[in-house]
Protein backbone atom coordinates (compact mmCIF):
# COMPACT_ATOMS: atom_id res chain seq x y z
CA UNK A 1 0.00 0.00 0.00
CA UNK A 2 1.82 3.15 1.01
CA UNK A 3 4.99 1.08 1.18
CA UNK A 4 4.60 -0.21 -2.35
CA UNK A 5 7.55 1.83 -3.51
CA UNK A 6 9.84 0.27 -0.94
CA UNK A 7 8.84 -3.36 -0.89
CA UNK A 8 8.21 -5.70 -3.76
CA UNK A 9 4.62 -6.64 -4.46
CA UNK A 10 5.42 -10.26 -3.77
CA UNK A 11 8.68 -11.18 -2.07
CA UNK A 12 10.37 -14.53 -2.40
CA UNK A 13 8.82 -15.47 0.89
CA UNK A 14 7.14 -12.15 1.37
CA UNK A 15 3.61 -10.94 1.33
CA UNK A 16 1.43 -9.12 -1.07
CA UNK A 17 1.73 -5.43 -0.46
CA UNK A 18 -0.63 -3.92 -3.01
CA UNK A 19 -4.39 -3.50 -2.84
CA UNK A 20 -4.74 -4.19 -6.56
CA UNK A 21 -2.96 -7.51 -6.18
CA UNK A 22 -5.23 -8.43 -3.32
CA UNK A 23 -8.31 -7.76 -5.37
CA UNK A 24 -7.03 -9.89 -8.21
CA UNK A 25 -6.53 -12.87 -5.93
CA UNK A 26 -9.73 -12.72 -3.93
CA UNK A 27 -11.66 -15.92 -3.77
CA UNK A 28 -14.91 -16.85 -2.09
CA UNK A 29 -14.41 -18.95 1.02
CA UNK A 30 -17.77 -19.37 2.71
CA UNK A 31 -17.85 -18.55 6.38
CA UNK A 32 -14.43 -16.95 6.36
CA UNK A 33 -15.45 -14.32 3.88
CA UNK A 34 -12.80 -12.88 1.63
CA UNK A 35 -9.37 -14.42 1.97
CA UNK A 36 -6.29 -13.60 0.00
CA UNK A 37 -3.48 -15.89 -0.98
CA UNK A 38 -0.03 -15.18 -2.36
CA UNK A 39 2.55 -17.30 -4.11
CA UNK A 40 3.85 -18.54 -0.79
CA UNK A 41 0.43 -19.82 0.26
CA UNK A 42 0.10 -17.17 2.95
CA UNK A 43 -3.61 -16.61 3.41
CA UNK A 44 -4.86 -13.30 4.76
CA UNK A 45 -8.05 -12.79 6.69
CA UNK A 46 -10.06 -9.91 8.08
CA UNK A 47 -12.79 -12.21 9.45
CA UNK A 48 -11.74 -12.24 13.12
CA UNK A 49 -13.38 -9.95 15.68
CA UNK A 50 -11.31 -6.97 16.90
CA UNK A 51 -8.61 -7.92 14.39
CA UNK A 52 -7.43 -6.24 11.23
CA UNK A 53 -5.75 -7.95 8.31
CA UNK A 54 -3.85 -10.99 9.57
CA UNK A 55 -2.16 -14.06 8.12
CA UNK A 56 -4.45 -17.01 8.71
CA UNK A 57 -2.52 -20.03 9.94
CA UNK A 58 -5.58 -21.81 11.33
CA UNK A 59 -9.22 -20.82 11.83
CA UNK A 60 -10.11 -23.01 14.80
CA UNK A 61 -8.63 -22.74 17.32
CA UNK A 62 -7.31 -19.48 15.91
CA UNK A 63 -3.70 -18.99 14.87
CA UNK A 64 -3.27 -15.52 13.38
CA UNK A 65 0.10 -14.11 12.37
CA UNK A 66 1.04 -10.44 12.18
CA UNK A 67 1.95 -9.45 8.60
CA UNK A 68 5.60 -8.41 8.59
CA UNK A 69 4.99 -4.91 7.24
CA UNK A 70 3.31 -4.04 10.58
CA UNK A 71 6.72 -4.23 12.27
CA UNK A 72 7.97 -1.38 10.10
CA UNK A 73 5.18 0.91 11.27
CA UNK A 74 6.40 1.48 14.81
CA UNK A 75 7.85 0.01 17.93
CA UNK A 76 4.45 -0.97 19.36
CA UNK A 77 2.27 -3.55 17.64
CA UNK A 78 -1.33 -2.37 17.33
CA UNK A 79 -3.82 -4.51 19.24
CA UNK A 80 -5.79 -5.29 16.11
CA UNK A 81 -2.65 -6.65 14.41
CA UNK A 82 -1.22 -8.51 17.42
CA UNK A 83 -0.71 -12.23 16.79
CA UNK A 84 -3.14 -14.80 18.18
CA UNK A 85 -2.50 -18.36 19.32
CA UNK A 86 -4.92 -20.70 21.11
CA UNK A 87 -4.51 -24.37 21.97
CA UNK A 88 -8.15 -25.43 22.41
CA UNK A 89 -11.20 -24.38 20.43
CA UNK A 90 -13.65 -23.91 23.30
CA UNK A 91 -13.03 -20.19 23.74
CA UNK A 92 -15.80 -18.11 25.36
CA UNK A 93 -17.29 -15.69 22.85
CA UNK A 94 -18.77 -13.58 25.62
CA UNK A 95 -17.13 -12.12 28.71
CA UNK A 96 -19.25 -10.17 31.18
CA UNK A 97 -17.02 -7.83 33.14
CA UNK A 98 -19.50 -7.61 36.00
CA UNK A 99 -19.46 -11.34 36.74
CA UNK A 100 -15.98 -12.40 35.62
CA UNK A 101 -13.79 -13.56 38.50
CA UNK A 102 -10.20 -14.56 39.08
CA UNK A 103 -9.80 -17.27 41.70
CA UNK A 104 -6.64 -17.70 43.76
CA UNK A 105 -6.53 -20.91 45.73
CA UNK A 106 -4.42 -23.87 46.78
CA UNK A 107 -1.56 -23.50 49.23
CA UNK A 108 -2.70 -20.11 50.58
CA UNK A 109 -4.01 -18.68 53.86
CA UNK A 110 -6.99 -16.91 52.27
CA UNK A 111 -8.44 -18.21 49.00
CA UNK A 112 -9.64 -15.28 46.90
CA UNK A 113 -12.32 -14.66 44.34
CA UNK A 114 -11.52 -11.30 42.78
CA UNK A 115 -13.80 -9.33 40.52
CA UNK A 116 -12.40 -7.02 37.88
CA UNK A 117 -13.28 -4.06 40.10
CA UNK A 118 -11.14 -5.51 42.87
CA UNK A 119 -8.18 -5.77 40.51
CA UNK A 120 -8.68 -2.30 39.03
CA UNK A 121 -8.56 -0.88 42.55
CA UNK A 122 -5.13 -2.31 43.32
CA UNK A 123 -1.85 -0.41 42.75
CA UNK A 124 -0.73 -0.79 39.17
CA UNK A 125 2.43 -1.35 37.22
CA UNK A 126 3.00 -0.60 33.55
CA UNK A 127 5.77 -1.46 31.11
CA UNK A 128 6.43 -2.35 27.51
CA UNK A 129 7.19 -5.99 26.74
CA UNK A 130 7.56 -8.25 23.75
CA UNK A 131 5.25 -11.24 23.60
CA UNK A 132 6.74 -13.90 21.34
CA UNK A 133 5.59 -17.44 20.61
CA UNK A 134 8.10 -20.17 21.43
CA UNK A 135 7.79 -21.30 17.81
CA UNK A 136 8.05 -17.90 16.13
CA UNK A 137 9.81 -18.28 12.75
CA UNK A 138 9.39 -22.08 12.87
CA UNK A 139 8.76 -22.28 9.11
CA UNK A 140 12.41 -21.29 8.58
CA UNK A 141 13.81 -24.33 10.39
CA UNK A 142 15.89 -26.61 8.19
CA UNK A 143 15.13 -29.45 8.08
CA UNK A 144 11.56 -28.31 8.57
CA UNK A 145 9.57 -29.29 11.63
CA UNK A 146 5.89 -29.72 12.44
CA UNK A 147 3.74 -27.13 14.18
CA UNK A 148 2.31 -23.76 13.25
CA UNK A 149 4.28 -22.63 10.22
CA UNK A 150 4.90 -19.10 11.46
CA UNK A 151 7.26 -16.78 9.68
CA UNK A 152 8.41 -13.89 11.92
CA UNK A 153 4.95 -12.63 12.82
CA UNK A 154 4.23 -14.63 16.00
CA UNK A 155 5.55 -11.75 18.08
CA UNK A 156 4.43 -8.30 19.12
CA UNK A 157 5.29 -5.50 21.49
CA UNK A 158 2.77 -3.70 23.68
CA UNK A 159 2.59 -1.44 26.68
CA UNK A 160 0.92 -3.55 29.38
CA UNK A 161 -0.97 -2.15 32.37
CA UNK A 162 -2.11 -4.24 35.29
CA UNK A 163 -1.33 -5.34 38.82
CA UNK A 164 1.72 -7.27 39.95
CA UNK A 165 0.97 -10.95 40.41
CA UNK A 166 2.95 -10.60 43.65
CA UNK A 167 0.34 -8.23 45.10
CA UNK A 168 -2.46 -10.70 44.42
CA UNK A 169 -0.45 -13.60 45.85
CA UNK A 170 0.41 -11.54 48.95
CA UNK A 171 -3.28 -10.79 49.44
CA UNK A 172 -4.01 -14.51 49.38
CA UNK A 173 -1.10 -15.24 51.70
CA UNK A 174 1.19 -17.81 50.12
CA UNK A 175 2.02 -20.51 52.65
CA UNK A 176 5.52 -21.70 53.49
CA UNK A 177 6.59 -24.57 51.28
CA UNK A 178 5.03 -23.17 48.12
CA UNK A 179 6.91 -24.26 44.99
CA UNK A 180 5.01 -22.77 42.06
CA UNK A 181 1.80 -21.21 40.81
CA UNK A 182 -0.28 -22.66 37.99
CA UNK A 183 -2.30 -20.29 35.81
CA UNK A 184 -5.41 -21.23 33.82
CA UNK A 185 -7.75 -19.35 31.55
CA UNK A 186 -11.39 -19.73 30.53
CA UNK A 187 -10.61 -21.77 27.42
CA UNK A 188 -11.46 -25.45 27.58
CA UNK A 189 -10.67 -28.55 25.57
CA UNK A 190 -13.40 -29.65 23.18
CA UNK A 191 -13.10 -33.35 24.00
CA UNK A 192 -13.49 -35.06 27.39
CA UNK A 193 -10.42 -35.88 29.49
CA UNK A 194 -8.06 -33.80 27.36
CA UNK A 195 -5.51 -31.66 29.22
CA UNK A 196 -6.82 -28.12 29.74
CA UNK A 197 -4.18 -25.52 28.96
CA UNK A 198 -2.35 -24.33 32.10
CA UNK A 199 1.19 -23.14 32.75
CA UNK A 200 3.28 -22.87 35.89
CA UNK A 201 5.87 -20.45 37.14
CA UNK A 202 8.25 -21.03 40.03
CA UNK A 203 7.04 -19.12 43.09
CA UNK A 204 10.08 -16.83 43.20
CA UNK A 205 9.47 -15.85 39.59
CA UNK A 206 5.75 -15.36 40.21
CA UNK A 207 6.60 -13.05 43.12
CA UNK A 208 9.33 -11.02 41.41
CA UNK A 209 7.07 -7.95 41.26
CA UNK A 210 7.30 -7.75 37.46
CA UNK A 211 5.07 -10.63 36.40
CA UNK A 212 1.76 -8.89 35.82
CA UNK A 213 -1.94 -9.59 35.62
CA UNK A 214 -2.66 -7.21 32.74
CA UNK A 215 -6.01 -5.63 31.93
CA UNK A 216 -4.83 -3.17 29.29
CA UNK A 217 -2.49 -3.34 26.33
CA UNK A 218 -1.51 -0.19 24.47
CA UNK A 219 -3.98 1.85 26.50
CA UNK A 220 -7.04 -0.27 25.73
CA UNK A 221 -8.67 -3.39 27.07
CA UNK A 222 -7.29 -6.53 25.47
CA UNK A 223 -8.93 -7.91 22.34
CA UNK A 224 -10.83 -11.06 23.31
CA UNK A 225 -8.49 -13.18 21.20
CA UNK A 226 -5.48 -11.75 23.05
CA UNK A 227 -6.96 -12.76 26.40
CA UNK A 228 -9.67 -10.31 27.49
CA UNK A 229 -10.23 -9.45 30.26
CA UNK A 230 -7.00 -10.55 32.00
CA UNK A 231 -3.73 -11.91 30.75
CA UNK A 232 -0.64 -12.98 32.60
CA UNK A 233 2.39 -11.01 31.37
CA UNK A 234 5.73 -12.69 32.00
CA UNK A 235 8.24 -10.18 30.61
CA UNK A 236 11.28 -11.65 28.92
CA UNK A 237 9.74 -15.11 28.73
CA UNK A 238 8.03 -16.82 25.81
CA UNK A 239 4.31 -16.28 25.45
CA UNK A 240 3.33 -19.83 26.39
CA UNK A 241 3.48 -18.50 29.97
CA UNK A 242 1.31 -15.47 29.19
CA UNK A 243 -1.95 -17.25 30.02
CA UNK A 244 -4.94 -15.62 28.33
CA UNK A 245 -8.41 -15.04 29.88
CA UNK A 246 -6.68 -15.69 33.17
CA UNK A 247 -9.31 -16.98 35.59
CA UNK A 248 -7.58 -19.33 38.00
CA UNK A 249 -4.31 -19.26 39.91
CA UNK A 250 -3.49 -22.32 41.92
CA UNK A 251 -0.68 -22.09 44.43
CA UNK A 252 1.22 -25.38 44.48
CA UNK A 253 3.15 -27.06 47.29
CA UNK A 254 4.72 -29.50 44.81
CA UNK A 255 6.07 -29.23 41.28
CA UNK A 256 3.44 -29.02 38.54
CA UNK A 257 2.99 -32.52 37.16
CA UNK A 258 0.36 -31.65 34.56
CA UNK A 259 0.91 -32.08 30.84
CA UNK A 260 1.47 -28.52 29.62
CA UNK A 261 4.31 -27.86 32.04
CA UNK A 262 5.74 -31.33 32.56
CA UNK A 263 5.61 -32.62 28.96
CA UNK A 264 4.94 -29.77 26.53
CA UNK A 265 6.99 -26.73 25.56
CA UNK A 266 10.29 -28.36 26.45
CA UNK A 267 13.63 -27.55 24.89
CA UNK A 268 16.95 -29.36 24.72
CA UNK A 269 19.13 -28.37 27.67
CA UNK A 270 21.93 -27.39 25.28
CA UNK A 271 23.41 -24.08 24.03
CA UNK A 272 20.76 -22.28 21.91
CA UNK A 273 18.42 -25.23 22.65
CA UNK A 274 20.06 -26.80 19.63
CA UNK A 275 20.53 -30.46 18.73
CA UNK A 276 21.35 -32.32 15.53
CA UNK A 277 18.36 -33.64 13.56
CA UNK A 278 17.82 -37.22 14.63
CA UNK A 279 19.79 -36.82 17.83
CA UNK A 280 18.26 -38.56 20.85
CA UNK A 281 18.88 -38.96 24.55
CA UNK A 282 19.46 -35.34 25.50
CA UNK A 283 18.16 -33.68 28.67
CA UNK A 284 15.21 -31.31 28.31
CA UNK A 285 13.95 -28.37 30.36
CA UNK A 286 10.82 -26.21 30.13
CA UNK A 287 11.27 -23.37 27.66
CA UNK A 288 11.94 -20.18 29.58
CA UNK A 289 13.58 -16.81 28.89
CA UNK A 290 13.77 -15.30 25.43
CA UNK A 291 16.98 -14.58 23.55
CA UNK A 292 18.01 -11.56 21.46
CA UNK A 293 16.67 -11.04 17.93
CA UNK A 294 16.70 -8.32 15.31
CA UNK A 295 15.02 -7.70 11.99
CA UNK A 296 15.37 -5.36 9.06
CA UNK A 297 11.82 -4.11 8.58
CA UNK A 298 11.89 -1.60 5.72
CA UNK A 299 13.25 -3.95 3.04
CA UNK A 300 12.25 -7.55 2.39
CA UNK A 301 13.77 -10.39 0.43
CA UNK A 302 13.73 -9.76 -3.29
CA UNK A 303 13.59 -5.96 -3.10
CA UNK A 304 15.36 -4.00 -5.87
CA UNK A 305 17.54 -1.08 -4.83
CA UNK A 306 19.71 1.39 -6.72
CA UNK A 307 23.38 0.46 -6.98
CA UNK A 308 25.78 3.03 -5.54
CA UNK A 309 23.06 4.88 -3.64
CA UNK A 310 23.19 4.87 0.19
CA UNK A 311 20.73 2.45 1.74
CA UNK A 312 18.52 3.78 4.52
CA UNK A 313 17.89 0.78 6.73
CA UNK A 314 15.68 0.46 9.75
CA UNK A 315 14.40 -2.35 11.88
CA UNK A 316 13.51 -3.70 15.28
CA UNK A 317 15.54 -5.50 17.89
CA UNK A 318 14.90 -6.91 21.32
CA UNK A 319 17.25 -8.35 23.87
CA UNK A 320 15.13 -11.31 25.04
CA UNK A 321 15.05 -10.98 28.82
CA UNK A 322 17.49 -8.03 28.75
CA UNK A 323 17.69 -4.65 27.11
CA UNK A 324 19.29 -3.99 23.73
CA UNK A 325 22.94 -2.96 24.07
CA UNK A 326 23.72 -2.65 20.38
CA UNK A 327 22.58 -3.60 16.90
CA UNK A 328 25.15 -4.18 14.19
CA UNK A 329 24.33 -4.34 10.52
CA UNK A 330 26.23 -5.97 7.69
CA UNK A 331 25.60 -5.18 4.05
CA UNK A 332 28.08 -7.75 2.78
CA UNK A 333 26.78 -11.04 4.13
CA UNK A 334 28.56 -10.77 7.47
CA UNK A 335 31.98 -9.65 6.23
CA UNK A 336 31.92 -6.25 7.93
CA UNK A 337 29.59 -4.81 10.54
CA UNK A 338 28.53 -1.24 11.33
CA UNK A 339 26.78 -0.18 14.50
CA UNK A 340 23.23 1.06 14.02
CA UNK A 341 21.75 4.05 15.82
CA UNK A 342 19.27 3.01 18.48
CA UNK A 343 16.01 4.94 18.74
CA UNK A 344 14.14 5.72 21.95
CA UNK A 345 14.49 3.19 24.75
CA UNK A 346 11.00 2.02 25.75
CA UNK A 347 12.35 -0.30 28.45
CA UNK A 348 14.30 -3.48 28.94
CA UNK A 349 11.61 -5.83 27.60
CA UNK A 350 10.48 -3.73 24.63
CA UNK A 351 11.24 -3.75 20.94
CA UNK A 352 13.82 -1.09 20.13
CA UNK A 353 13.86 0.54 16.74
CA UNK A 354 17.19 1.11 15.01
CA UNK A 355 18.42 3.03 11.95
CA UNK A 356 21.47 2.85 9.77
CA UNK A 357 22.57 4.57 6.56
CA UNK A 358 24.61 1.92 4.75
CA UNK A 359 26.99 2.82 1.91
CA UNK A 360 25.59 2.32 -1.57
CA UNK A 361 25.87 -1.32 -2.65
CA UNK A 362 27.67 -2.48 -5.78
CA UNK A 363 25.45 -3.89 -8.52
CA UNK A 364 24.37 -7.46 -7.89
CA UNK A 365 22.97 -9.38 -4.93
CA UNK A 366 23.18 -7.65 -1.53
CA UNK A 367 23.02 -9.71 1.64
CA UNK A 368 21.86 -7.62 4.59
CA UNK A 369 22.10 -8.85 8.17
CA UNK A 370 21.25 -7.35 11.55
CA UNK A 371 22.66 -8.65 14.81
CA UNK A 372 21.53 -7.72 18.31
CA UNK A 373 23.64 -7.90 21.46
CA UNK A 374 21.75 -7.55 24.72
CA UNK A 375 22.84 -5.77 27.89
CA UNK A 376 24.05 -9.07 29.36
CA UNK A 377 26.47 -9.38 26.42
CA UNK A 378 24.56 -12.15 24.65
CA UNK A 379 24.74 -11.90 20.85
CA UNK A 380 22.65 -13.56 18.16
CA UNK A 381 24.46 -16.54 16.62
CA UNK A 382 25.38 -16.70 12.93
CA UNK A 383 24.34 -20.34 12.74
CA UNK A 384 20.68 -21.35 13.06
CA UNK A 385 19.69 -23.56 15.96
CA UNK A 386 17.61 -26.68 15.40
CA UNK A 387 15.31 -28.71 17.62
CA UNK A 388 12.34 -30.95 16.81
CA UNK A 389 9.75 -28.46 18.11
CA UNK A 390 11.03 -25.47 16.16
CA UNK A 391 11.55 -23.37 19.28
CA UNK A 392 13.77 -20.37 20.06
CA UNK A 393 15.03 -19.39 16.64
CA UNK A 394 17.32 -16.39 17.01
CA UNK A 395 19.92 -16.76 14.28
CA UNK A 396 21.05 -13.56 12.55
CA UNK A 397 18.52 -13.29 9.73
CA UNK A 398 19.58 -12.46 6.17
CA UNK A 399 17.65 -10.25 3.76
CA UNK A 400 18.77 -10.59 0.16
CA UNK A 401 18.24 -7.66 -2.22
CA UNK A 402 19.31 -6.92 -5.75
CA UNK A 403 21.17 -3.69 -6.52
CA UNK A 404 20.97 -2.51 -10.12
CA UNK B 1 3.38 4.65 40.65
CA UNK B 2 1.22 5.00 37.60
CA UNK B 3 0.34 8.54 36.61
CA UNK B 4 -3.36 7.84 35.99
CA UNK B 5 -3.63 6.23 39.40
CA UNK B 6 -2.28 9.34 41.11
CA UNK B 7 -4.67 11.54 39.13
CA UNK B 8 -7.57 9.34 40.14
CA UNK B 9 -6.74 9.59 43.81
CA UNK B 10 -6.51 13.35 43.49
CA UNK B 11 -9.83 13.57 41.69
CA UNK B 12 -11.95 11.27 43.82
CA UNK B 13 -10.38 11.42 47.26
CA UNK B 14 -9.26 8.38 49.15
CA UNK B 15 -12.49 8.06 51.14
CA UNK B 16 -14.47 7.13 48.05
CA UNK B 17 -14.62 3.50 46.97
CA UNK B 18 -11.59 2.78 44.86
CA UNK B 19 -13.72 1.47 42.03
CA UNK B 20 -17.28 1.52 40.83
CA UNK B 21 -18.92 -1.45 39.20
CA UNK B 22 -21.36 0.66 37.27
CA UNK B 23 -23.61 -1.82 35.52
CA UNK B 24 -23.61 -5.11 33.68
CA UNK B 25 -21.55 -3.81 30.80
CA UNK B 26 -18.62 -1.87 32.27
CA UNK B 27 -16.35 -1.84 35.29
CA UNK B 28 -14.37 1.32 35.93
CA UNK B 29 -11.39 1.82 38.19
CA UNK B 30 -9.18 4.72 39.23
CA UNK B 31 -7.84 6.81 36.40
CA UNK B 32 -10.90 6.07 34.32
CA UNK B 33 -9.65 2.65 33.31
CA UNK B 34 -12.80 0.99 32.05
CA UNK B 35 -13.39 -2.57 31.00
CA UNK B 36 -16.42 -3.22 28.82
CA UNK B 37 -18.16 -6.56 28.33
CA UNK B 38 -17.45 -8.16 24.99
CA UNK B 39 -19.42 -10.48 22.77
CA UNK B 40 -17.88 -11.74 19.54
CA UNK B 41 -18.56 -14.31 16.86
CA UNK B 42 -15.50 -16.37 16.10
CA UNK B 43 -15.42 -17.54 12.49
CA UNK B 44 -15.86 -21.22 11.86
CA UNK B 45 -14.16 -23.05 9.04
CA UNK B 46 -16.15 -25.06 6.54
CA UNK B 47 -12.97 -26.16 4.80
CA UNK B 48 -12.59 -29.91 4.39
CA UNK B 49 -9.52 -31.95 3.52
CA UNK B 50 -9.64 -32.35 -0.26
CA UNK B 51 -9.50 -35.59 -2.22
CA UNK B 52 -11.37 -38.84 -2.61
CA UNK B 53 -9.31 -40.44 0.18
CA UNK B 54 -10.15 -37.75 2.75
CA UNK B 55 -13.24 -39.31 4.36
CA UNK B 56 -11.40 -40.68 7.40
CA UNK B 57 -9.52 -37.47 8.16
CA UNK B 58 -12.63 -35.35 7.61
CA UNK B 59 -14.73 -37.57 9.86
CA UNK B 60 -12.26 -37.69 12.74
CA UNK B 61 -10.01 -34.68 12.82
CA UNK B 62 -12.18 -31.59 12.36
CA UNK B 63 -13.79 -31.82 15.82
CA UNK B 64 -10.77 -30.30 17.52
CA UNK B 65 -9.21 -28.19 14.77
CA UNK B 66 -9.82 -26.87 11.31
CA UNK B 67 -7.86 -28.17 8.33
CA UNK B 68 -5.69 -25.16 7.47
CA UNK B 69 -2.72 -25.73 9.74
CA UNK B 70 -2.53 -29.42 8.81
CA UNK B 71 -2.51 -28.62 5.11
CA UNK B 72 0.32 -26.15 5.69
CA UNK B 73 2.67 -28.70 7.28
CA UNK B 74 5.86 -29.70 5.47
CA UNK B 75 6.00 -33.22 4.02
CA UNK B 76 6.80 -35.89 6.60
CA UNK B 77 7.43 -39.63 6.25
CA UNK B 78 4.60 -41.97 7.20
CA UNK B 79 6.18 -42.86 10.57
CA UNK B 80 6.26 -39.20 11.56
CA UNK B 81 2.59 -38.73 10.66
CA UNK B 82 1.73 -41.91 12.58
CA UNK B 83 3.50 -40.45 15.59
CA UNK B 84 1.55 -37.18 15.28
CA UNK B 85 -1.82 -38.94 14.93
CA UNK B 86 -0.95 -41.15 17.89
CA UNK B 87 -0.13 -38.06 19.96
CA UNK B 88 -3.53 -36.61 19.06
CA UNK B 89 -5.18 -39.79 20.37
CA UNK B 90 -3.04 -40.52 23.42
CA UNK B 91 -2.21 -37.03 24.66
CA UNK B 92 -5.03 -34.86 23.35
CA UNK B 93 -7.71 -37.57 23.66
CA UNK B 94 -8.93 -37.21 20.08
CA UNK B 95 -11.91 -39.55 19.66
CA UNK B 96 -10.58 -41.27 16.54
CA UNK B 97 -11.85 -44.69 15.49
CA UNK B 98 -8.88 -47.05 15.63
CA UNK B 99 -9.94 -48.49 12.29
CA UNK B 100 -9.63 -45.07 10.66
CA UNK B 101 -6.06 -44.41 11.79
CA UNK B 102 -4.30 -46.09 8.83
CA UNK B 103 -6.42 -44.14 6.33
CA UNK B 104 -5.68 -40.86 8.13
CA UNK B 105 -1.95 -41.55 8.25
CA UNK B 106 -1.96 -42.64 4.59
CA UNK B 107 -3.71 -39.43 3.57
CA UNK B 108 -1.23 -37.23 5.44
CA UNK B 109 1.82 -39.14 4.19
CA UNK B 110 0.69 -38.95 0.55
CA UNK B 111 0.16 -35.21 0.46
Amino acid sequence: MDQGHRVPMIGRRGFIAGAAALGALQRPTGALGVMMRDGDEAVFTTAFPQKGRMILQRTRPPLLETPFEVFDQGVFTPNDRFFVRWHWADIPEQVDVATFTLKVHGHVDRPLTLGLGDLLAMPRIEYAAVNQCSGNSRSLFSPRVGGAQWRHGAMGNARWLGVPLKAVLDRAGVKAGTVAIRARGLDEPVVPDAPAFAKSLAIDHARDGEVMIAFQMNGEQLPLLNGFPLRLVVPGWYSTYWVKMLSDIEVLAAADDQYWTKMAYRIPDTPHASVAPGQAGYAQVPINRMVPRSFITNLVDGAQVAAGKPLALRGLAFGGDQGVAKVEVSADGGGTWRQAQLAQDEGRYSFRQWHLAAPGPAAGPVRLMARCTNTAGETQPLEANWNPSGFMRNVVETTTLTAA
Amino acid sequence: MNRTWILAIAATGLAAPAFAASDATTVTGPGGVTLRSVTVDLPQSDREFPGTDAAAINNNCLTCHSAGMVLRQPPFPREKWAEIVNKMIQTYKAPIDAGDVPAIVDYLAKR
